[in-house]
């Protein structure tokens, strides 16, 4: 939304503040100003001059030279122009020496505009320049009567006639102005239109409020004579006001209206076009004109469109349409989209001799919808999606008639017709001033906030103490917001400054938490850094990763309308990003790159979804360069050890991992229970992420971590007897693994294992093909006693006895 | 004997004093003290003195070797010394030369931020909780005031599931989840990841995180809201940080109100930084509304409460100044290990 400061000083004649003040107060009182632009920006020393003489230049064809009167006393200044429109007796801006313009003659605009001193031209002395429409800050588009190319001519306007020479130019086009942005908040309807904003400054800066007088318009014939309105479908359509003008009369607008429109960024067109911008804009009531003789039956039904049915907007364009679409109609086909566009068959033409205005009350919601369904947003739907007060159509269409009268633009028909169905009026809202200085936290007399209400045209009815809330302020509805309004005009500033008081809270982090900062803890003194990667990614990612077809995790949590396939399902494995995250790295040559995320992964329960996922992070690992396997595994298990599963972990390399090399994966089981795999990316994988490095994974699922872990250390008294500590160099099948040698030690020594080394595997030269030999040193210690050397045998016996039973023998 | 005793301890102290290494030094106490040294010669001589002066005579031997013995230290201190200063100098080394350091990994910069923000309310009171990303349309729009067709449902492009379940476009989500459990008073702060259906560019990213806090008790206010926020900046910024409250909207609290700063560049002057405003928006805020209250079975009369919402990538960009949302996104370790 952006409105003029002129416009706003139409109905608050006081106000007097500059740019910055208006922006900090507006935006303090919540009427958030953007940003604004003066429209004089780096316009100077620029004055309405007349061109007496012109002459050609000696030494250059596309010169001339020209005699400007620049004031009334009849000074007279030489200036060499190049420009091809100019004529004697033309009137036009001239930019004096020293002074400056905002751009160049095609619209493109210099940091700090362009300073103009006097010089020679081809040797001929020129002492300012004559301007055009964009050396002036501004485009044709704002200023129709401006030529194409060349000096914008004062004297071709009529509205110009008699100006005096001297005067300033910028004043007289109408640029002395500052064009205010606003972010206008969506419960703040009224504020879509420059009354409401000019209400709201008014209060802002305690100044009275003028809202224009409209006056009754109308000649002596009724409007129900020429037109009949039905509504239809009253759920869509809350309001339907028409009035009729004859003998129309299409010409320019006055140059104050096309200033207005043009400052809010709406090109004049002509009396009729802008009359209706203008009101849409003022009031914030979006208006349409038909041509009423090309309104079948001279009737409107506003009524919901039939399902395939197609219409031409007066853009030229063919519409579908459904039977959602409101439709305006007249007594036999469709002749506009309800608030959002006009219809090809009904608009305005050079041969229309009589208007049927309509200013109507649709359904936001609906407006919204069609305007999104049919991918068309005007200027008009987009005021009509916030949801209108009906009350304005009727102050809307009047002003409008009124300006039809004053521009002498055509005949206005007296009378109404109006279809208002259910008729809104304001509502009484109770108020308690000692509930809002609780509220607020302020000690603030109820005489002070009920002036406050006042300047925002809130009655108080002291008798009941209720709010008299207009109909056009709709975001009041109950003691908050009330509160509200005594808060933005007293100021939050200054509202004082407290600590809540009250019941002490304990602040702590969830236990969860608390063993996810061990995770980064541990996985960053292991040289991992973290990443983020997204929750989404395309469904493809299941076929790089090698997912068989039926894998449980291709039933995903699936966006009906995502951004595009990248981002269409949500992730049920951590890989993805992890990987791309590598590969990223890969590609710029960064070097032995480590990187752990907390992913959350999201597993449907059932499809299609009705109840929401598990949703569940996963403690991933990933690398590349330096270290492998056993690298993963050391942090893996000192992550576990922090976190307090102290108990038993085992790998598992029969695990279904088809994103793993199949000679080098393992599930990670916690006393028998799978909490997570690791392993080295499958080289095929990898090369599909383009990583021809070996990288490694690992990933922890932190629930079922979480679950297990705890801080409970009981102390164990430090060993007081003496251990023993025997070897072990054995010879095996290669297929043997080194956990199942542990597992036969672990079992048969029983409590007295204090630790069990593997220090030395050797294939090779001395020991049989298809064989390896193994060296672990085995410590053995009782808590209770020196250990007897019969114990001792006892217990290596049975180690023997059980490594035996795998085929194990000890090395000669 | 007396003049024999003192001619050996000049002499012995003499040499001493001349001497120039350990070694020497060595040699010259079992010259003097040793098995057969000088003064224990003395010692062994003694039989020949007579009884009554034997006293005497011990007396001097001990008081001579003690005067010996005193300096043979010190002079062995001495070159001990001297020993570790000429070693300690061969040791030299280049102080300058590089550092050998243990590379530990880096915490993302919106983790660190976070983090920060945590420990400010946990120190508070606050405790952290969180909620499903993947939510039901009603306690993401719904409970929080939001009603079907509310124009906010649009405005904040939401990504659907189904027509009831949805990815959360705001982490007040966790609010209504909170309330619901109907333990009062609540003070809590609920960080986590949200979706909006924004492509991705320097400054949006289709999900993003948000900090969000509650609190609800009896006799909060829109005064406790201010200086509990103005606290947070504080911290967060800078003990020189101001904050300034404008008026906004946001459904589900009333009043509702964003929260500026000072510019942490400019420190309130303008730069480029702030569009030479001196502020910096950092979050949005307001009293809880009383239909939200109400909806999540907790009775406006007799509580009230507020509640803000932090998008943790406007901190962290603003923060570490990074001009670029996709590098929080890319993992680049020459990114992470900044932070």
């Amino acid at each position: 939304m952006n409105t003029p400061l002129s416009w706003i000083k139409a109905y608050v004649p006081d106000l007097s503040c500059t740019a910055q003040e208006y922006t900090d107060a507006m935006t303090l009182t919540g009427t958030k100003v953007e940003g604004f632009e003066a429209l004089d920006k780096n316009l100077e020393k620029i004055v309405v001059a007349k061109i007496l003489k012109i002459e050609r230049h000696p030494d250059a064809d596309k010169l001339i030279v020209c005699q400007v009167q620049i004031d009334e006393m009849g000074t007279v200044i030489q200036i060499v122009t190049g420009a091809p429109n100019v004529k004697e007796g033309d009137v036009v801006p001239v930019v004096l020496d020293g002074g400056r313009v905002a751009g160049d003659h095609d619209g493109n605009k210099a940091e700090g505009g362009t300073k103009i001193k006097k010089g020679k031209l081809r040797g001929i002395e020129s002492n300012g320049m004559m301007c055009s429409i964009e050396e002036l800050g501004s485009n044709r588009d704002m200023y129709p009567d401006a030529p194409e190319n060349g000096i914008y001519i004062i004297s071709n306007n009529p509205e110009y006639q008699g100006v005096k020479l001297g005067s300033d130019a910028v004043e007289l086009l109408g640029l002395r102005d500052v064009v205010f942005e606003y972010e206008i908040t969506s419960n703040r309807v009224d504020c879509f239109g420059v009354l409401g904003i000019a209400r709201e400054a008014a209060a802002t800066f305690r100044k009275p409020f003028v809202p224009p007088v409209v006056p009754e318009t109308g000649n002596s014939e009724r409007a129900e004579d020429y037109v009949s309105v039905e509504i239809k479908d009253t759920d869509l359509c809350k309001r339907y006001v028409a009035r009729v003008v004859k003998n129309i009369k299409v010409a320019p607008s006055p140059e104050w209206m096309k200033r207005r429109l043009a400052a809010c960024g709406i090109r004049p067109i002509n009396n009729i076009v802008d009359i209706t911008n203008y009101v849409m804009e003022e009031y914030g009531q979006p208006m349409h004109a038909f041509d009423l003789d090309t309104v079948a039956g001279h009737k409107i039904v506003v009524r919901r469109a039939a399902d395939g049915e197609s219409f031409q907007t007066l853009d030229g364009q063919e519409r579908t349409l459904d039977a959602s679409v409101l439709m305006i109609c007249d007594a036999e086909k469709e002749i506009g989209i309800a608030g959002i566009m006009g219809g090809e068959n009904s608009k305005i033409t050079d041969s229309a001799t009589t208007l049927l205005f309509e200013a109507a009350c649709f359904d936001g919601t609906n407006i919204r919808l069609s305007a999104k369904k049919l991918g068309m947003r005007t200027d008009a739907s987009a005021k009509f999606e916030k949801g209108l007060d009906p009350n304005t159509a009727m102050e809307a269409i009047n002003r409008a008639c009124a300006l039809i009268e004053e521009l002498g633009a055509g005949e206005v028909v007296g009378g109404v017709v109006d279809v208002y169905p259910k008729v809104r009026t304001g509502r009484r809202v109770k108020f308690s001033a000692e509930k809002a200085n609780k509220l607020l936290g302020t000690e603030l007399s109820k005489e002070q906030m009920i002036s406050y209400f006042k300047t925002v045209d809130l009655a108080y009815d002291t008798e009941t103490d209720e709010v008299l809330v207009p109909s056009w302020r709709q975001d009041i509805e109950c003691q908050a917001d009330l509160a509200e309004e005594v808060a933005r005009f007293y100021g939050y500033d200054n509202i004082p400054v407290s600590l809540p008081t009250g019941e002490a809270t304990t602040g702590k982090l969830s236990f969860q938490r608390r063993i996810e900062g061990y995770a980064r803890l541990v996985a960053e003194q292991y040289g991992f850094c973290e990443a983020m990667t997204y929750s989404f990614e395309s469904p493809k990612v299941f076929d790089k990763l090698m997912l068989d077809a039926e894998d449980i995790l291709r039933r995903t949590v699936t966006i009906s309308n995502p951004l595009g396939e990248d981002f269409s399902i949500m992730r049920t494995l951590p890989l993805n990003g992890m990987l791309t995250s590598l590969a990223t790295n890969y590609n710029r040559r960064n070097k032995n790159v480590r990187l752990y995320e907390l992913a959350t992964i999201y597993l449907p329960k059932e499809l299609p979804l009705t109840e929401l996922p598990d949703e569940r992070r996963q403690l991933t690992f990933g690398m590349y360069g330096e270290g492998d396997f056993f690298t993963m595994k050391g942090v893996v298990e000192e992550f576990l050890t922090k976190v307090g599963l102290n108990g038993l972990v085992t790998y598992d390399p029969a695990t279904r991992r088809t994103y793993l090399h199949p000679g080098r994966k393992a599930e990670i089981l916690y006393e028998n229970c799978a909490i997570g795999y690791l392993g080295e990316i499958h080289p095929e994988v990898a090369e599909s992420y383009g990583i021809s490095d070996k990288a490694y994974v690992a990933v922890l699922d932190m629930p079922l971590v979480t679950e297990r872990a705890g801080f409970d250390v009981k102390y164990t008294g430090v060993a007081k007897y003496p251990a023993v500590s025997r070897d072990f160099s054995m010879v095996m099948k290669k297929e043997i693994l080194a956990g199942q040698v542990e597992e036969v030690i672990r079992k048969n020594a029983g409590k007295l294992l204090e630790h069990c080394t593997l220090f030395d595997v050797y294939e090779g030269s001395q020991i049989e093909e298809g064989y390896k030999s193994m060296a672990y040193s085995v410590g053995l210690r009782a808590q209770d006693r020196t250990l007897e050397e019969k114990e001792i045998t006892a217990v290596t016996d049975k180690i023997l006895k059980g490594l035996s039973d795998l085929g194990i023998e000890l090395r000669k | 004997m007396k003049e024999k005793l003192q001619a050996i301890k000049d002499n012995a102290m003499k040499k001493m004093e001349e001497c120039l290494s350990p070694e020497a030094l060595n040699e010259i106490r079992v010259a003097v003290l040793g098995k057969k040294g000088e003064l224990t010669e003395v010692l062994k001589s003694m039989k020949d003195v007579a009884p009554e002066d034997r006293p005497k005579v011990g007396a001097m031997v001990n008081e001579a070797r003690a005067a010996i013995e005193a300096f043979l230290e010190e002079k062995q201190e001495l070159f001990r010394k001297r020993l570790r200063e000429e070693k300690m100098k061969a040791e030299t080394i280049d102080v300058t030369l590089p550092a050998k350091r243990q590379t530990a990994g880096h915490r993302h910069p919106n983790t660190v931020a976070l983090e920060e923000v945590e420990r400010i309310f946990v120190g508070m009171g606050y405790e952290v909780v969180e909620g499903p990303e993947v939510e039901k349309d009603y306690y993401n729009f719904e409970a929080l005031n939001i009603p079907a067709n509310h124009p906010a449902k649009d405005e904040q492009d939401t990504f659907y599931i189904n027509g009831d379940i949805l990815l959360r476009t705001q982490t007040s989500s966790v609010q209504v989840r909170v309330m619901e459990k109907g333990k009062l008073p609540i003070r809590v702060l609920a960080p986590g990841r949200v979706y909006r259906s924004d492509e991705v560019d320097a400054t949006h990213s289709p999900n993003f995180h948000q900090i969000e806090g509650l609190v609800i008790d009896k006799n909060i206010t829109f005064a406790d809201l201010k200086g509990t926020l103005a606290e947070f900046a504080k911290e967060l910024f800078g003990e020189e940080t101001k904050v300034k409250f404008r008026p906004h909207h946001f459904p589900f609290t009333e009043p509702s109100a964003e929260m500026d700063v000072t510019c942490f560049k400019c420190k309130g002057k303008g730069c480029r930084f702030c569009k030479g405003s001196g502020w910096i928006e950092i979050l949005g805020c307001g009293m809880v509304h009383p239909r939200v209250l109400e909806m999540s079975g907790i009775d406006p009369e007799e509580y009230t409460g507020f509640a803000f919402g932090v998008g943790l990538e406007r901190i962290t960009l603003l923060k570490y100044e990074i001009d670029d949302m996709r590098l929080l996104y890319e993992n680049d370790v020459r990114f992470i290990k900044q932070f």
